[in-house]
């Protein structure tokens, strides 16, 4: 599904390296969890992978389902299946939620080659989808994430993919914000969309999101690099020890 | 120069403009007020480029003799409003077509030609014509205004005696590449009555407009206006209005090309407890120059006021917005608000706003605010990450940008007409 290879990554506009040779590979239907503390690089790679301006691909390719994504124009990569749940969702006065939503969806099926989905089909789908996501009529009305709270604009975003189903998604710390509850309703929208053929990648700080969306693989990274991958249990050694020893382990190799 | 010199080159030049003019016939008391004007005209001058109020749009093709060609443009769609059931008033090239236009009556509604008016022997419009003009050239002169009461030869006469049910619509049509229209139009709104006016079309190769408005106590004033989309035309205009107690007075404008366009408002609140809105949407390519001009005074207590003007340029074009609010001592309780903002699409692009507060009460709430700036990338970035194209995001983010001056039409279907042309604008140059 993606494949990411010895992606080194610099900032356009200085000559800073933030990406220092990422790899990744996540196969189909399986859930990645990528940790690692703060200023690691988590957002830089899901920005790069979803192509952000502002970076530069110094090294290395990302390849989605064979085809390396990174020629492409972020609508492109959208329309190719690509879909990133935003660390900090963008406030966009004067465009409504809903047709916000709905040029997405069209869009995307426009670039597919699909016929564009009728107003009521799309109505009747966005419906049912906020409802479960307990997000109501009237925040599908205002403009996108503005005056939404924290935890609106986390649900927001996964509205946004329930209603793209794209096939590879990204979380970059969509718990971060949540309360409990919350946390339960966003971890159940993903797990709908979990059809053992969609891939996830879930970036979080903690264990606690891993409890709701069990990830097959847990990665660590630190450095622009992926320093250690292993399972589940990875992220509970993380939660117990914190980054310290993980860190030392990989200095001493 | 000195200023002395000035002033002297100002009156000649008035006077070789209106050297070829005549001022046109009519009652007594009408002609003596065209007369008042032209000697008010003479007296000031007529703007040059070095004049304060004009700094940032040049005047001289305004002034010149005759209007520079303006090749006619003939749309494909359907004009503007087609849709909107309303009482059709036509001009072509600034005359009145009595043939296209419907019957000059209807419920609560008294219109009238203006040279039918102005040649009565007893007339309302005695008390009206010309008089808001006039009071307005102070603080600031407003010459082609003037210029428009002395020698306007055609227009209409509006008053509203109660609720009008369909919209008076004033077409402006243009048919000849250098025709010079002058018109001017005096409405009263008289106590508990309202109306709505559109207003679209090029009018002429170069247009020169006044529209003198009084909205009585508890009455109720729309207007909706999109300038013609001939992009070599040259218009110049005032709206002056008076504001009674607990009335509302509503303004917006559509301006979708125009080599030269100034706009003017000026706005006196004279009744407690009123409402007076203004806004605007402009959408420039290339050489287009587009000027609101707005003076909103407050001469009353727990009145309200907005300006709302939103430009989007393009590839040079240039965008003006001089905009003030006066609250005079003792309009206690004034709410007034102003935004002029700039949406640069390249870098050749220009925004030059002016605000302007001036503030003699002291428990007022008045705020302004103007900015000048690209489409915000993180928002464009957000959309295409959502699969929607560079091109149909910055659209997109464009009529939003514009939604706040759009959302200044209370009527849902004209408001629904005016971002369906907008849309039209932004996906024509999408396509070209
Ligand atoms: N546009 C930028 N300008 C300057 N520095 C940047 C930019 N983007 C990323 N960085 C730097 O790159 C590093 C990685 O940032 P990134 O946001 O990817 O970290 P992260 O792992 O997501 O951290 P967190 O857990 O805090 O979200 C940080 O040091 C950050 O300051
Ligand atoms: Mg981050």
């Amino acid at each position: 599904m993606l494949e990411i290879k010895n992606l080194h990554v610099k900032l356009e506009e200085e000559d800073k390296q933030i990406l220092k040779g990422v790899d990744l590979k996540v196969g189909e239907g399986e859930v990645h969890a990528i940790m690692g503390p703060n200023g690691s690089g988590k957002s830089t790679t899901s920005y790069v992978l979803s192509g952000r301006d502002g970076y530069e691909v110094t090294e290395g390719e990302v390849l989605l389902d064979g085809e390396n994504i990174l020629e492409l124009e972020p609508e492109e990569r959208a329309a190719a299946g690509l879909f990133l749940a935003f660390q900090y969702p963008v406030e966009i006065p004067g465009v409504g939620n809903m047709t916000f939503l709905r040029t997405a969806v069209n869009a995307q099926r426009k670039a597919r080659g699909e016929e564009e989905l009728s107003a009521t089909d799309f109505l009747k789908e966005i419906r049912a989808k906020a409802k479960s996501l307990k997000i109501d009529a009237e925040m599908l009305k205002r403009p996108v994430n503005v005056g939404f709270s924290g935890g609106e604009k986390k649900r927001n975003e996964i509205l946004q993919m329930a209603m793209l189903e794209p096939k590879l998604c990204i979380l970059d710390e969509t718990d971060s914000g949540l309360d409990v509850d919350a946390m339960k309703l966003v971890s159940e929208g993903v797990n709908a969309l979990r059809d053992g053929k969609r891939s996830f990648i879930v970036i979080t700080h903690y264990q606690r999101l891993l409890d709701h969306i069990k990830p097959d693989v847990v990665h660590i990274m630190s450095n622009g690099r992926i320093i250690k991958t292993g399972g589940p249990e990875l992220a509970l050694e993380v939660e117990n020890n914190g980054y310290a020893d993980l860190l030392a382990e990989v200095e001493q190799a | 120069m000195k200023r002395a010199e000035l002033k002297q080159r100002k009156l000649d030049a008035t006077s070789a403009r209106v050297e070829g003019m005549t001022l046109p016939a009519g009652a007594a008391w009408a002609e003596a007020l065209r007369q008042d004007a032209l000697n008010r005209l003479l007296a000031m001058g007529l703007p040059q480029g070095r004049d304060e109020y004009w700094r940032w749009t040049r005047p001289d093709t305004l002034n010149a003799d005759a209007p520079k060609l303006a090749t006619v443009f003939v749309a494909k769609e359907a004009p503007v409003f087609s849709g909107i059931d309303r009482l059709k008033i036509v001009f072509v090239d600034g005359v009145f077509d009595a043939e296209a236009s419907d019957a000059l009556d209807g419920e609560n509604l008294e219109i009238m030609r203006l040279s039918d008016a102005l040649s009565a022997d007893i007339h309302w419009v005695k008390d009206a014509y010309g008089v808001q003009e006039k009071k307005a050239q102070t603080p600031v002169e407003r010459p082609f205004a003037t210029l428009n009461t002395a020698f306007a030869t055609d227009g209409v006469v509006i008053r509203a005696t109660g609720k009008v049910a369909k919209p008076v619509s004033l077409i402006y049509l243009h048919r000849n590449e250098t025709s010079d229209a002058i018109l001017h139009h005096v409405i009263r709104v008289e106590e508990g009555a309202e109306l709505t006016v559109l207003e679209n079309g090029p009018a002429a190769a170069r247009f020169n407009k006044v529209m003198e408005v009084e909205v009585a106590d508890k009455a109720a004033f729309h207007h909706v206006r999109a300038q013609g989309r001939d992009h070599e035309r040259r218009a110049v205009t005032h709206i002056f209005g008076t504001v009674g107690q607990e009335a509302l007075f509503k303004s917006f404008t559509m301006t979708a090309n125009g080599v030269l366009t100034r706009n003017e408002v000026v706005l006196d609140i004279q009744g407690d407890d009123s409402m007076a809105h203004v806004a605007g949407a402009a959408l420039g390519d290339g050489d287009f120059h587009h000027d609101d001009t707005v003076f909103i005074t407050h001469d009353a207590e727990r009145c309200e006021s907005r300006q709302v003007f939103k430009k989007v340029l393009r590839n040079g074009a240039k965008g003006v917005f001089q905009g003030k609010i006066l609250v005079k001592a003792g309009a206690q309780k004034t709410d007034g608000y102003q935004i002029s903002q700039g949406l640069l699409l390249d870098g050749d692009s220009q925004f030059l706003a002016k605000p302007e507060l001036e503030i003699y009460a002291d428990d007022v709430a008045c705020s302004h605010g103007s900015t000048v700036g690209a489409i915000d990338e993180d928002a464009l970035f957000y959309l295409r990450s959502r699969g929607v194209p560079t091109a149909e995001a910055t659209d997109l983010l464009t009529l939003a940008f514009l939604a706040e001056a759009i959302e200044e039409i209370e009527d849902e279907a004209i408001a629904e007409d005016i971002l369906h042309r907008l849309e039209g604008w932004l996906t024509r140059r999408r396509a070209g």
